[in-house]
């Protein structure tokens, strides 16, 4: 606790305070903050953001009873949750994709989530576990790699840009963080791919799909998935890898997000209804085969659920 | 109990509590509306029947708050804080997006100890164009067309869903298509006030009274508000984007 404190002491000449907790939200600022600065949110004059914390012995724990609905769906702050994302690296670079639903409980808290966090032209992280957590670090770490860009006259690797990450959210581990995300970039290396999580887990790796939905994803995703895939099967398959798992988890859902990394840096592909994708498709797009993704629209006509099905029991 | 501890006591902190009542928004082309109730309540009673939950910041951006009503008028006091420290510094109003922006990173900021606050923004961004932001306790956000936002918020944002975003209706045969973010101040605001009654119908601890503001770009028309009794809220810098207030009774029992 206490190197934790250390670090994120608003000055080096400020000793903790007698509560031995961090500085009062007072203490942030300094005079710069009134000439220059006018105070950015929690983001002090040095860039380096100062958090209040509970005068309590173990203020995690008071945050997990007010916070976590896993443990206690009645808990009064409800924390976004629920997700499917993924991303895969092949010839072509990384595609990224990931569903819109954000979920309170049982309550679909926002359809219109945008999980995929432009953290710059080059680098992009996805969204998974707490929303607030994944935004903010994320916007924290494209502040970060714009400095580094200054300092050495060259872009961040994406192997630093997420090791700066996971240094980070390890730093908080125990405190209650909860990220699961994919920071996925172009750089000397070629795609690069790396999962990085609130435990401190950091991966390199070609497929990886994050959240509640990701085992439906990864059915799909693994199934279609190989390195020669052109740029229209890839994206195909991202569409619908995601669909899978908005159409069988629950907490995913409402629309899929697709994102291609190319060596020049990412290109937004589209926004894509889920409830479309099952009976329309995704319409004349690259990669697109055709009709709905539903299997009873697949079935044509000879469905279950067809109320003339054609008996072929005979 | 002379005797000591015979039964074990809970000790925990327990700093927040919940008191009630929704608010809304929805930007349009050129304009914002923000509304909330205002009854204030702390489980089944009625602690008072005008407690405002939504805030004029600057002239062009509205602060509808939310939740815990200590965290949220204490939120609310910091965020006009350093708005105003930004006016100082800067000798111009803070940017809607910059606001917004600056509520993230107040809300993360107490990210170990959170404010029990919803926050919705609305207002008018430096293109002009009317808009949304919502924020979840600790911060997330995002820009929309509508939202609400409380205790009846899942009874008013079906509504506005279908209303607003025109969710599961299907054009008429020939007719042009829906879209999504244009739809004219008198028909916004009949569809507010109709939230309000209808969630006050259902909800207990929503009812007594409305504060609707409605913030218009500048040199926009405004005499659609004169018919519902709009009072305009003076303005710092005359002749840019203007903010009214229009107030209605909601039922009381």
């Amino acid at each position: 606790m206490n190197t934790f404190v250390s670090r994120f002491a608003p000055s080096s000449s400020v000793i903790p305070n007698s509560r031995g907790i961090l500085a009062d939200e007072e203490e942030e600022f300094s005079d710069l903050t009134w000439g220059s600065h006018a105070g950015f949110g929690n983001l002090g004059t040095k860039g380096i953001p100062t958090f209040e914390v509970p005068h309590l012995a173990d203020p995690s724990a008071f945050l997990r009873m007010h916070t976590d609905d896993y443990a206690d769906p009645n808990c009064r702050i409800k924390i976004q949750h629920g997700t499917t994302t993924l991303a895969f690296r092949f010839k072509g670079g990384i595609i990224v994709a990931v569903d819109s639903r954000a979920t309170a409980g049982s309550y679909i808290a926002s359809g219109t989530v945008k999980k995929v966090i432009e953290i710059n032209p080059y680098l992009l992280g996805t969204m998974a576990g707490g929303a607030a957590d994944c935004q903010y670090w994320e916007t924290y770490l494209g502040i970060q790699c714009r400095l580094h860009e200054l300092r050495n006259r060259e872009r961040i690797s994406v192997a630093a840009a997420s090791k700066y990450l996971s240094n980070l959210v390890y730093s908080y581990k125990g405190m209650g963080l909860s990220m699961g995300t994919m920071i996925c970039g172009w750089d000397k290396t070629g795609p690069a791919l790396f999962y990085v999580d609130s435990d401190g887990t950091r991966l390199k790796g070609d497929i990886f799909s994050v959240g509640s939905g990701s085992t439906y994803a990864y059915g799909v995703l693994d199934q279609g998935y190989h390195w020669d895939l052109t740029d229209g099967e890839a994206q195909e398959l991202g569409r619908r890898s995601i669909y899978a798992a908005g159409h069988r988890d629950a907490y995913s859902g409402n629309t899929i997000n697709l994102y291609h990394v190319k060596e020049e840096g990412w290109d937004f592909i589209g926004n894509y209804d889920v409830t479309k994708m099952h009976y329309d498709g995704p319409g004349n797009v690259l990669g697109a085969t055709g009709g709905g993704y539903g299997y009873e629209i697949r079935a044509a006509g000879r469905s279950a659920s067809d109320a003339d099905a054609i008996d072929t029991s005979a | 109990m002379a005797d000591g501890h015979q039964h074990p006591i809970e000790h925990r902190f327990n700093p927040y509590a919940e008191n009630g009542g929704t608010v809304l928004a929805i930007a349009g082309a050129d304009f914002a509306v923000i509304a909330g109730d205002t009854r204030q309540t702390e489980g089944y009673s009625i602690q008072t029947r005008y407690a405002p939950k939504v805030f004029k910041l600057t002239d062009r951006a509205v602060l509808a708050v939310n939740g815990f009503q200590a965290d949220c008028s204490e939120f609310v006091k910091r965020v006009m804080q350093r708005i105003e420290w930004y006016r100082h510094a800067h000798s111009k109003q803070m940017p809607l997006k910059a606001i917004a922006r600056m509520i993230q990173t107040m809300l993360y900021g107490k990210r170990f100890f959170p404010y029990y606050t919803y926050n919705i923004l609305g207002g008018i961004e430096e293109d002009g164009t009317g808009a949304v932001y919502s924020f979840d306790p600790v911060g997330s956000y995002e820009r929309e067309a509508c939202r609400a936002a409380g205790a009846a918020s899942s009874l008013i944002q079906p509504f506005l869903d279908n209303q607003i975003y025109f969710k599961n209706q299907t054009p008429a045969p020939g007719a042009a298509p829906f879209v999504p973010g244009n739809l004219p101040i008198d028909v916004v605001l009949p569809i507010v006030i109709d939230s309000f009654t209808s969630a006050t119908e259902r909800h207990i601890e929503v009812g007594d009274g409305l504060e609707m503001f409605v913030v218009v770009a500048k040199g926009r028309d405004v005499s659609q508000l004169a018919s519902l009794n709009a009072e305009e809220i003076p303005a710092t810098n005359p002749g840019e984007e203007r903010v009214f207030i229009v107030r209605r009774e909601l039922k009381k029992d």
